[in-house]
């Protein structure tokens, strides 16, 4: 993305200075230099034993060590997993966005579907991706990991298309007629206008997405599809072999190296790129008080980065302009308008035809598919959908009944929110389900445990987008209000009811959309797992979609695929959606 | 109504313009009425009328930003599809890029005519200059100041060397005395030809500027926009505010625009094509809150209950756009008459201005009901129902037929202030429900 990059270095005005004297900063750059050249081996050396691996022969049922001293190359093979799961989400979203926003026709189709595809869990892609791919690819490893990718992918893209369509959506006008006027090519419209804009949006959601490769790690590098049991070495598979052996040593040693990775990936990566971001924050006046990180210092200086910028990334930023530019005009000039039309008319047909064919038959295997499946089939799953309803329902609850005091204490606080928020943040990155197996380990014995266990899985992938969104409502509460309940000497009750609760509502309803989502598609990690050499299941959709995953059942995890996206639209529909509108007319803090 | 040019051949002709929203059942929403116009070299025009009446939407479809719905636009004679080939907008809230430098804005427009880096550096350099500039360029726009900010908007403006400079409303997002600063400098290079540009073109709403400005001022009318009335200017530039024959001009446009308009001798022939019906005007009511009104009648009082509009803006420091509308809405209820840019107090008003909040609240809803057709039929319709309650959805529906979906949302909320005030009804924003209110 040259854009990104163009912004990056050349014209960021570096934060100011720290005082160095002269020599030492040059002694500074030089070891910075040196560094990334390090990086830069290290790089070339992972990629190459990455490639050994991927490029060999197929290892369907490779033994997982439980050796912590493996765990450094494991943690290497998740984050290429996930890194390049993420490039295609990222790939993919910025094109489905970019096709949604700008044509209406196809927006009509491609938004719902957005919503649809949203609410179908990772595993439920899981037998047709899989399959398909080591179809591809045969006698390589390269179809199983594909297949781990593009799951993971599954799990990432949506949100972050959903997000870069909507940014589109809301370029505000007179920026919109200023790139038309000024007669901007396509590319330098998305280049300087588009993927600008939307920057800060796809940075969070991003962050969100990665979140969510982590989480369902487990889930994507180990798993048992009929008779094929696939397993790719890395940290996912590890905690999971670990946890079915029940070897807690392994298990702690693996939780600890995913914490690390997440931790340091945070730190080294997302903040930065945060900061970075804030550049391209729409607003008129300079806010006060940004954030600093050193990193970005550093990056800043070094000079070998901005060197190589000026050398190669602007050369060539400049001459895709140049070169889009000039295409642009050569085609206004050589076509005619009308034959252009004529002719993307008859694309667009052909291309309508193209998908309304796949769909039909596709629905038409579908539908033979299920025809198998007897009413009383059917019966059982409403059965386990409802009880996967209650259980989600009870975590979003139980969740909302502890962050919100938490959040409003953290958020009306600015004191406590200074301590509070990097601990909440660190604790919200580690991905539940790497810490699920140690929950397993003393809620098993208990009666009843994997049904507790299942809720406390739920609530702690979910948890936190209510609480943060809760702190951001709580700190937005504006100061003359809470004056008034002060001056008033409203009790604590009446401070909630009058005060503290409206406000924060629409954030509280954000926050529980999200987890909602989550917590569905959470189910199915939660419900069904592979512990102690045995297979612990809660009843409910989640555990039956694993379940059939497993078994190769693709009847049962059609129809509980369907019914379990169904269930999710409608919620969205019906509840979520009306909450959201009552937010945003009645409970909006307007000034 | 176009006075006399001696430049034969304009830069941009409009021929028959037309801006219209066709209805499912045929017929139409017209928000600009056929219009002709032609830009002529030379000239600085100033487009001018209140807020909300299409100004800037015919400066779009001269631009080629918004299509016509009929009608031509010429260049330099020949008819043009799109965008107009060498024009360039000052847009009112600059519409800068935040993400790239003071240099990398005004170079975006050069790059998109694929000119080469070394030499658009160069032009954007210069044009920086000019325009005040120099010293800012890697600086971001959220750096800048309000008058700052504009002049990028400038600058990216002119790099292009536009043939016609089209502004809308390019000093009305800043503070008096930027905005002052920055029309002397335009005039500064226009009459000092240090730009190539031809002509421009600037829509606003402040009738002091425009005599400032402008070689040639149009006043558009409302409802649908359509050109009201042609000035030329030819005072001597620098203009002077407090010369005899500027006060004159200002106060002759502000004449004009507080007029009532004849009908049949401004407004367009009112056929539109065969078979296609004109829905009959509906009064359009004007977006205020009886509070503003009733803070005028008592100014007003208090000046013997006449009072020169343009004085009253004056004093009370507002522009004739926040101002209009007040007195429109006194108008529309009878409580003030506009005789020749004096408002006078009607003696209804008077009454109004002296009486307690519950007194004025009385003579509020006698006048409402009476010249308000709108509030009129709300009550009926409440009063023909058992329960004395109906949705909000029900009159939306009733004015969507009537203007466009935005204009309908602002007219229903209007009317809902209004007839909350008058006590005709009470009104649940959370269900939606008007509930005629018992006397």
């Amino acid at each position: 993305m040259p854009a990104l990059i163009s912004s990056f270095s050349e014209a960021t005005p570096l934060p100011p200075p720290t005082v160095r004297p002269a020599g030492s900063r040059w002694a500074w750059g030089f070891l910075i230099d040196i560094g990334l050249f390090l990086c830069v081996f290290a790089a070339i050396f992972g990629l190459y034993a990455i490639g050994r691996t991927w490029l060999g022969p197929v290892h369907p049922e490779a033994q997982i060590s439980q050796n912590p001293r493996d765990l450094p190359l494991y943690a290497l093979y998740s984050l290429v997993r996930i890194g390049v799961a993420y490039t295609l989400s990222l790939l993919f979203a910025l094109a489905y966005g970019y096709i949604a926003a700008s044509s209406r026709r196809a927006e009509i189709i491609m938004i719902p579907l957005l919503d649809i595809l949203q609410s179908i869990p990772v595993l439920s892609f899981l037998p047709g991706v899989m399959l398909a791919m080591v179809a591809i690819f045969p006698h390589s490893e390269l179809g199983v990991e594909l297949g781990c990718i593009l799951l993971i992918f599954t799990g990432q893209v949506w949100n972050i298309a959903f997000s870069f369509y909507s940014s589109l959506k809301s370029v505000p006008r007179e920026l919109h007629e200023a790139a038309i006027i000024y007669r901007f090519s396509r590319w330098q419209r998305f280049a300087e206008l588009d993927l600008p804009f939307s920057t800060i949006g796809l940075v969070w959601n991003s962050m969100m997405s990665v979140a969510g490769g982590w989480f369902f790690l487990m889930a994507c590098e180990m798993f048992v599809l009929g008779t094929h049991d696939f397993r790719l070495p890395g940290l996912g598979s590890f905690l999971q072999t670990a946890a079915s052996h029940g070897d807690t040593r392994a298990i702690l040693w693996g939780v600890a190296a995913m914490v690390t990775v997440i931790v340091l990936l945070d730190q080294l990566v997302w903040r930065p790129i945060i900061i970075w971001a804030d550049k391209f924050k729409f607003e008129q006046v300079e806010s006060s008080g940004t954030a600093q990180t050193s990193l970005l210092h550093i990056i800043g200086r070094a000079s070998i980065l901005i060197r190589l910028y000026r050398l190669l990334f602007l050369p060539f930023f400049n001459w895709l302009t140049l070169t889009f530019t000039l295409g642009a005009r050569r085609a206004a000039k050589t076509f005619s308008a009308p034959k252009q039309h004529q002719l993307r008319r008859w694309i667009g047909y052909l291309l309508g035809v193209g998908v309304l064919v796949g769909l039909g038959f596709t629905v038409y295997h579908a539908v033979r598919e299920l025809s198998g499946l007897h009413g009383e089939d059917y019966r059982e799953l409403l059965e386990s959908a409802a009880l996967t309803f209650l259980r989600v329902n009870a975590a979003l609850i139980l969740g909302a009944l502890w962050t919100v005091p938490a959040g409003v204490a953290i958020g009306s606080n600015p004191r406590f929110a200074r301590i509070a928020q990097p601990l909440v943040q660190i604790a919200a990155s580690i991905p539940a389900t790497a810490l699920f197996p140690i929950i397993l380990l003393f809620l098993l014995r208990l009666r009843g445990g994997l049904e507790i266990a299942a809720l406390l899985l739920m609530l702690l992938g979910t948890q936190w987008y209510i609480l943060f969104n809760v702190i951001a409502g709580a700190m937005a509460i504006p100061t003359d209000l809470k004056e008034v309940a002060h001056v008033f000497h409203f009790s604590s009750w009446d401070r909630w009811r009058h005060l503290i609760l409206p406000a924060i509502f629409p954030y509280l309803v954000t926050g529980m959309v999200t987890a909602s989502g989550g917590a569905w598609n959470a189910s199915i990690v939660a419900e069904y797992f592979h512990f102690q050499g045995r297979i612990v299941s809660a009843p409910g959709l989640g555990s039956t979609i694993s379940s059939a995953s497993d078994s190769g059942r693709f009847d049962v995890l059609l129809a509980s695929t369907l019914i379990m996206a169904t269930v999710v639209v409608l919620i969205n529909r019906l509840v979520w959606r009306r909450l959201y509108r009552l937010a945003a007319s009645r409970f909006k803090l307007e000034t | 109504m176009s006075t006399a040019n001696t430049e034969p051949v304009p830069i941009i002709e409009a021929r028959q313009l037309e801006k219209f929203y066709p209805q499912p059942d045929g017929s139409r929403i017209q928000v600009i009425a056929a219009t002709d116009l032609a830009v002529y070299p030379g000239q600085i025009i100033a487009l001018l009328g209140a807020s909300g009446c299409g100004k800037s939407t015919l400066l779009r479809m001269l631009t080629g930003l918004s299509p016509a719905s009929a009608g031509s636009v010429f260049w330099h004679g020949q008819p043009v599809q799109g965008e107009s080939p060498n024009v360039s907008i000052v847009f009112q809230s600059f519409a800068l890029f935040p993400w790239l430098t003071v240099l990398e804005n005004v170079e975006a427009p050069l790059e998109a005519r694929g000119m080469p880096p070394i030499e658009r550096h160069k032009r954007a350099l210069r044009i920086i200059d000019a325009v005040g500039l120099d010293g800012f360029e890697t600086a971001y726009p959220k750096e800048l100041s309000g008058g700052m900010k504009q002049r990028v908007g400038v600058a990216r403006a002119l790099v292009v060397e536009p043939e016609v400079l089209f502004m809308d409303e390019p000093f009305s997002a800043l503070d008096v005395l930027t905005a002052e600063t920055l029309r002397g400098e335009l005039l500064e290079l226009w009459l000092g030809h240090k730009i190539p540009t031809r002509a421009i073109f600037i829509v606003t709403h402040n009738i002091e500027e425009a005599v400032v400005l402008a070689d040639r001022i149009i006043v558009l009318g409302r409802n649908p926009a359509h050109i009201h009335a042609d000035f030329t200017v030819d005072l001597p530039h620098p203009r002077d505010r407090k010369a005899a024959k500027f006060i004159e001009l200002v106060d002759s446009i502000y004449r004009v625009l507080t007029r009532p308009e004849h009908k049949d001798e401004t407004s367009p022939p009112r056929t539109y094509g065969a078979g296609v019906a004109v829905r009959p005007k509906v009064i359009m009511l004007p977006h205020t809150r009886p509070g503003g009104m009733a803070g005028l009648l008592e100014i007003l009082a208090d000046h013997g209950g006449r009072a020169d509009l343009h004085r009253l803006a004056d004093e009370l420091s507002l522009e004739v756009d926040a101002l209009l509308p007040t007195v429109d809405t006194a108008v529309l209820l009878g409580l003030l008459r506009v005789e020749e840019g004096e408002a006078v107090i009607t003696p209804e008003g008077q009454i109004f201005a002296q009486a307690d909040i519950q007194g004025r609240k009385a003579i509020f809803r006698k006048a409402a009901i009476a010249n308000v057709p709108l509030l009129r039929q709300m009550e009926q319709a409440l009063k023909s129902k058992s329960d004395r309650t109906l949705n909000d959805e029900f009159f939306r529906d009733l004015l969507d037929e009537h203007f466009s979906e935005d204009e309908a949302r602002r007219q229903l909320e209007t009317a809902i202030q209004w007839g909350r005030y008058a006590e005709i009804f009470d009104y649940d924003a959370a269900t939606g429900k008007l509930t005629l209110t018992e006397a």
